[in-house]
């Protein structure tokens, strides 16, 4: 027998031509919804244009490689011989940056492993808060603590003439980033699963052996996110460094001795440098710097945290 | 008679000194906290009044008020709000609703991610360059608060990403199956749901962008402007930037007066911020999923 294949109703296949067809309003406005999807990959590519725009002609001009990593002489507004090298400026953020996370790094993975393993909801609840409070201090009231509050304190204790210098500015950036790596670190030991911690229990281990021997190898990649998130914040970090670290443009000798970051840098002389001049441009070409490594921090982080869930 | 072996105890022992290590750890890191605003509130609450909220700033900052910071502030943190909000939560709902497990998507992504991470300072000179430069906007109250809206954009897109993600998938699947369109469901299922998590988020950025100065140093902060702006092409004072002046560039401000401006801006944020936490455990409370 000869099977006949019957078209389908007509209604139904106006309805199915209906379905397929939008009205005019919702596609415009999907549309919109889809542009702005995109927007967030235009913002960042506007903002490597415009940096690399302004920074464009002292890139083909006054720019000299050598002299602008390896020279720690920035002298942009020198009348006998001006020159633009930011060794000195990197080593100031490099520094800080690194002095900071050893204090930083340690303490708040410490701190994370209590608050998710250690105490009860309750109080795991009020440091949560605690946490968020940290976070919402603005970065110039910690330059002005810096300036009020530890500038007198490390004078004193250590016995030096200035307390503004790398010190300061480390345990300012060590106290700014803590919420932030103990947030993410938190998240990446609660990511572990539950079974982990039973099956070691289980096998009579204690919450010390568990969280030294089991957590701390499982979470290792969202635990090293939470530091590098920790030193991108540190290394972007304006206006609190700029009042901290006390302003001078030298390789430190020693942690007790004053310097000066890049974004510290920026901020500090962009307003007093012509608009367009070459001196800007520098600065602009400094932005730039600071752009490249903070993307290559972020995606370093991602690819752990991603790495992690996989 | 079951006795714990020494071995056991030992253990026990170690246990309980790392507990308390780690919870005193964990105490002493969040002291600092509270005794900065114990400390402020000591030091500034002597000239906080509401002559020091209402009145100018005057004799070259050493006396008076705070009033235009405050109202600067204001301004800024509202125009960017309402212009990262929108852009934010379009964002959001394409990325949770729309977008495809592709590399688009990925790319899209990790732009949010750097944008997130990129220093306040960058996103500075790039409002420098677009806004006030390229736009022409001159250093104005409409540059800075666009300035902040890009530096708040990608805060605002995570937080409504997870409160839309938050709706369950079946919320969906039933309203498509009772025939709305995708868009139908976006406005009538998805988003009343997710509001309040979105709104939260929000008030969280509000309170950011309010203690924000790097970004808009050179975009439309005034170091000092005895008057109130009159349109979006003023410039404005903004208290942050108004606390880093007076407590390094200015000579003979009274002592007290840093404090207490540094003591409204972080009671400002604090409150803010309670606000938002306020929001969420309410509405936590009330969620019916």
């Amino acid at each position: 027998m000869e099977i006949k294949v019957t078209e389908p109703a007509p209604l139904a296949m106006e309805w199915r031509q209906k379905k397929k067809e939008k009205p005019l309003g919702e596609k415009i406005i999907e549309g919109m919804i889809k542009t702005g999807g995109v927007s967030c990959i235009v913002l960042i590519a506007a903002i490597l244009f415009f940096i690399l725009k302004e920074s464009y002609p002292f890139l083909v001009g006054a720019f000299n490689f050598k002299e602008f990593f390896f020279s720690e002489e920035w002298y942009p507004a020198s009348v006998v011989k001006i020159r633009y090298g930011i060794l000195a400026l990197l080593t100031g953020t490099v520094l800080v940056t690194v002095i900071s996370m050893l204090i930083a790094v340690p303490l708040g993975l410490a701190c994370a492993f209590y608050i998710s393993e250690f105490c009860s909801p309750k109080v795991r609840e009020i440091y949560k808060i605690l946490i968020e409070f940290l976070a919402a201090i603005p970065s110039v009231v910690w330059g002005f603590i810096a300036i009020m509050m530890i500038n007198p304190t490390i004078i004193q204790l250590f016995d030096v003439p200035i307390g503004l210098n790398i010190l300061n500015a480390s345990i300012i950036l060590a106290l700014m980033s803590l919420p932030l790596i103990i947030s993410v670190g938190e998240d990446a030991l609660r990511a572990v699963p539950e079974t982990y911690r039973e099956a070691a229990e289980a096998l009579g281990a204690t919450r010390w052996e568990v969280a030294t021997r089991i957590l701390l190898p499982a979470a290792k990649n969202g635990l090293m996110a939470a530091a590098l998130l920790g030193v991108g914040r540190a290394l972007g970090e304006t206006m609190a460094v700029l009042m901290a670290t006390g302003h001078s443009i030298q390789i430190p000798n020693s942690i007790f001795e004053p310097g000066r970051t890049l974004t510290a840098t920026i901020a500090a002389e962009l307003g007093e440098s012509p608009k367009g001049g070459e001196h800007y441009q520098a600065l602009f070409a400094i932005g730039l710097v600071l752009f490249c490594l903070s993307f290559v921090v972020n995606l370093t982080a991602d690819y752990l945290i991603r790495g992690r869930r996989q | 008679m079951f006795k714990p072996s020494n071995h056991l105890l030992n253990k026990e022992i170690k246990e309980k000194k790392f507990k308390n290590l780690l919870s005193s750890i964990t105490f002493f890191l969040f002291l600092p906290a509270l005794i900065i605003i114990f400390w402020l509130f000591v030091k500034g609450h002597s000239a906080l009044s509401w002559d020091f909220l209402l009145m100018d700033p005057i004799e070259g900052m050493t006396a008076g008020g705070i009033f235009p910071t405050i109202i600067g502030t204001f301004w800024l943190v509202v125009i960017s709000v309402l212009v990262a909000c929108p852009m934010g939560v379009i964002a959001a709902i394409y990325l949770s609703e729309y977008a495809k497990d592709n590399k688009l998507t990925r790319i899209i992504r990790l732009a949010i991610l750097n944008l997130a991470g990129v220093p306040s300072i960058v996103h500075a000179l790039f409002g420098l360059g677009a806004f006030v430069l390229f736009m022409k906007m001159g250093t104005s109250i409409l540059a800075a608060s666009l300035t902040l809206a890009v530096m708040n954009l990608p805060v605002i897109i995570t937080s409504t990403l997870e409160s839309l993600k938050a709706v369950p998938h079946s919320y969906r699947e039933a309203s498509w199956n009772v025939g709305a369109s995708k868009l139908q469901t976006i406005r009538y299922i998805v988003l009343p749901n997710s509001l309040p998590g979105i709104l939260t988020g929000v008030v969280f950025s509000v309170g950011r962008s309010a203690g924000e100065t790097a970004a808009i140093l050179f975009t439309g902060v005034a170091f000092y402007l005895p008057f109130l702006p009159k349109s979006v092409f003023d410039q404005c004072m903004a208290l942050s930037m108004h606390l880093f002046t007076i407590s390094t560039q200015v000579v003979g401000v009274p002592d007290a007066f840093p404090y207490a401006t540094a003591l409204v801006l972080i009671l400002l944020i604090l409150s803010v911020n309670s606000i938002a936490v306020v929001l969420r455990s309410y509405f936590r409370m009330k969620r019916k999923w």
